[in-house]
């Protein structure tokens, strides 16, 4: 028997060693990409297509297509019971299901196709577009959701002027105000920018006044007693009292507001990634598609995790633990 | 086999002691509660929580507050600092009659209450700042009050930094950096331990001793009831009302040795026998465990005496 206690993996509600966690960190990213590695490497596992490398005495078959797996071993049979010249072929992976090396490499050649049109636009242009859309929603939604919620959390009278409208509001998707975003706001970037101003500020005003109402009363009362009336104990109590927790909420929302990027942009003249998705798949560049999409979500967990580091500067109060 | 000890009674005062009541009570009042009420409406009906509750506190008078749960001396507490509003009565600080929170009456409560994104510093000036004080004087004022607290090289700490005893400190500072006219203690040291407990109480002696303040002080512990009361007073549950107000016959100034001596053994079996009523204590006695002996037969640890 060693004396050195065994590693734990499962025991419950206990944190695992610091190794560990990074160890299934990086193993929750390892694992999708090896399921795909091995459905894109190993011809048995799925391969439902061939690829037709010599396409023999089939009339219709040409060099480079695609067929079915069954089509492919019914004319094989065909031709062999005629005694014709038989074609060649390697089983494949549908088209819209690239090989990880292949998405790999669209990481950088998507930044370097050409646009087809001279009017359409790069893939860094693109992005540019999406960030601002996502930008200006984002910030417009805060303007006025953050100080509504603030208010609604703290006076029962903006709880109840605002929030019953709301929590009837917020259960029409915001994907159904596209065509009248359009019919007032044009066909570019402002009705994109409405439809995530809608999708996230009704959720936000009332996220917002719940972390407000959060706040530990005991506080307010131990300002009161100090003296604090009320203009005093918004702004030197609620507001710096719930800072942290506002903070963890707006990282939240930018998630969801990102979610809205793909409808929005879709609205009026498609635009941004989404115009670039689109158009990618179009001419079957599903490398390009691939990548794209995880530049979306590359972008998204890099934002978060800077925010999260920069929520542990500004907040020196909160203990490192609460930060996460 | 009972330990029967000779107490006097807890009526008798010795000379020096029954001077200094005397001279107490000519000082000026700071509070005066006539006919404090409190109901509830709760789903089964208005609960009593305090029902005519009279009493006054003299300048620089320690009066703790102690009584069976339930017996509404948190209610009482929060009213006073005017966090509740009373059903009935009124009370008069000063002999002006006073509504809702504020700075004359200061309140540290048993959760710390200290705002967690100030730092120390920044904590005792919070109510300077509200009163109107420059950031300067605030902060010299602020500094001032620490030091009295001896928490001086912790201005700049945030309050998750410092231990329960160290933060219970910086409440006390805070709220006497208003210098109010009494200093309300809603259970202030009930979640320390015994140790750091005890040294709060010295603190609180010292500081006491040396301020213009009256301190108004809620507690569920006996001992520390009677260490630091000039007088008690006693309620009793459902409905909370005053049972009765004890002149402390322990001399002052306190120190731990007195303890054990009979004046204040004398107050605290009198204390007893407010709070735990001997017809509750039959209660207790058919309240036992239903116990059959579960130890085998032939245990080498036959009986644990």
């Amino acid at each position: 028997m060693s004396t050195k206690p065994k590693m734990q993996w499962f025991s419950v509600r206990k944190e695992l060693k610091p190794k560990q966690r990074l160890f299934l960190s990086v193993m929750s990213f390892m694992l999708p990409l090896l399921l795909w590695c091995l459905v894109s490497y190993i011809p048995w596992l799925w391969h439902p297509k061939v690829e037709i490398n010599d396409p023999g005495a089939v009339s219709y078959f040409k060099q480079g297509m695609l067929v079915d797996r069954e089509l492919f071993i019914k004319e094989l049979d065909k031709l062999e019971q005629a005694g014709e010249a038989l074609p060649q072929g390697t089983l494949a992976n549908p088209i819209y299901l690239p090989a990880p090396h292949e998405v790999a490499v669209a990481f950088y050649t998507a930044f370097t196709t050409e646009p087809k049109r001279r009017s359409e636009k790069w893939l860094h242009e693109s992005l540019w577009d999406s960030i601002q859309v996502i930008f200006w929603g984002f910030f417009l939604s805060s303007l006025f959701g953050v100080p509504i919620g603030i208010l609604a959390g703290t006076y029962d009278f903006f709880s109840r002027l605002s929030e019953p409208f709301i929590e009837f509001f917020r259960y029409l998707p915001a994907p159904a105000f596209g065509a009248l975003a359009v019919a007032i706001l044009g066909i570019h970037h402002a009705p994109k920018i409405a439809i995530i101003f809608i999708g996230t500020f009704f959720q936000q005003v009332l996220i917002v006044s719940n972390t407000a109402r959060k706040l530990d009363p005991s506080l307010l009362e131990a300002a009161q007693t100090l003296g604090a009336k009320n203009k005093a104990l918004l702004f030197k109590v609620v507001i710096p009292g719930i800072l942290p927790d506002l903070y963890r909420d707006m990282r939240i929302l930018l998630g969801w507001a990102w979610t809205y990027l793909i409808v929005a942009e879709l609205i009026g003249t498609s635009s941004g990634i989404t115009w670039f998705i689109t158009q990618q798949a179009r001419y079957k560049n599903f490398d390009n598609v691939f990548a794209a999409i995880m530049i979306i979500g590359i972008i998204g967990i890099s934002t978060d995790l800077f925010l999260a580091w920069l929520g542990r500067r500004i907040f020196p109060w909160q203990r490192q633990t609460a930060s996460a | 086999m009972k330990h029967t000890l000779e107490l006097p009674s807890y009526l008798e005062q010795d000379d020096a002691v029954r001077d200094r009541f005397n001279r107490l009570k000519q000082r000026p009042v700071t509070l005066e509660v006539q006919g404090l009420g409190k109901e509830f409406e709760t789903a089964g009906g208005s609960v009593t929580a305090l029902k005519d509750i009279n009493f006054k506190t003299h300048k620089r008078e320690f009066v703790c507050v102690i009584g069976p749960s339930g017996c509404g001396k948190s209610t009482l507490i929060r009213i006073l600092a005017g966090l509740e509003t009373p059903s009935s009565g009124k009370m008069l600080l000063d002999g002006k009659e006073v509504h809702g929170p504020g700075p004359d009456r200061g309140m540290v409560f048993q959760g710390y209450t200290l705002f967690p994104w100030l730092t120390v510093k920044k904590n005792v000036m919070f109510g300077l700042e509200q009163a109107g004080h420059s950031k300067q004087v605030a902060e010299e004022d602020a500094r001032q009050w620490i030091d009295l607290v001896g928490l001086t090289s912790f201005v700049d700490s945030y309050p998750h930094q410092l231990s329960g005893g160290m933060k219970q400190r910086v409440a006390i500072a805070r709220a006497l950096a208003n210098q109010p006219r009494i200093l309300l203690m809603d259970e202030p040291f009930g979640a320390l331990d015994a140790q750091t407990r005890a040294k709060m109480q010295s603190y609180l002696m010292d500081i006491w001793q040396n301020i213009d303040i009256t301190v108004l002080f809620i507690t569920h512990d006996l001992d520390e009831a009677i260490y630091l009361a000039d007088r008690i007073l006693v309620l009793k549950a459902h409905p909370g009302e005053v049972q009765e107000i004890i002149e402390v016959p322990v001399p002052q100034p306190r120190s731990p040795d007195q303890l054990l001596s009979p004046e204040f053994l004398a107050t605290k079996k009198r204390l007893e026998e407010l709070i735990h009523p001997p017809e509750e204590g039959d209660e207790m006695n058919s309240d036992h465990l239903n116990m059959v002996r579960m130890v085998p037969i032939n245990d080498d640890v036959q009986s644990v005496f």
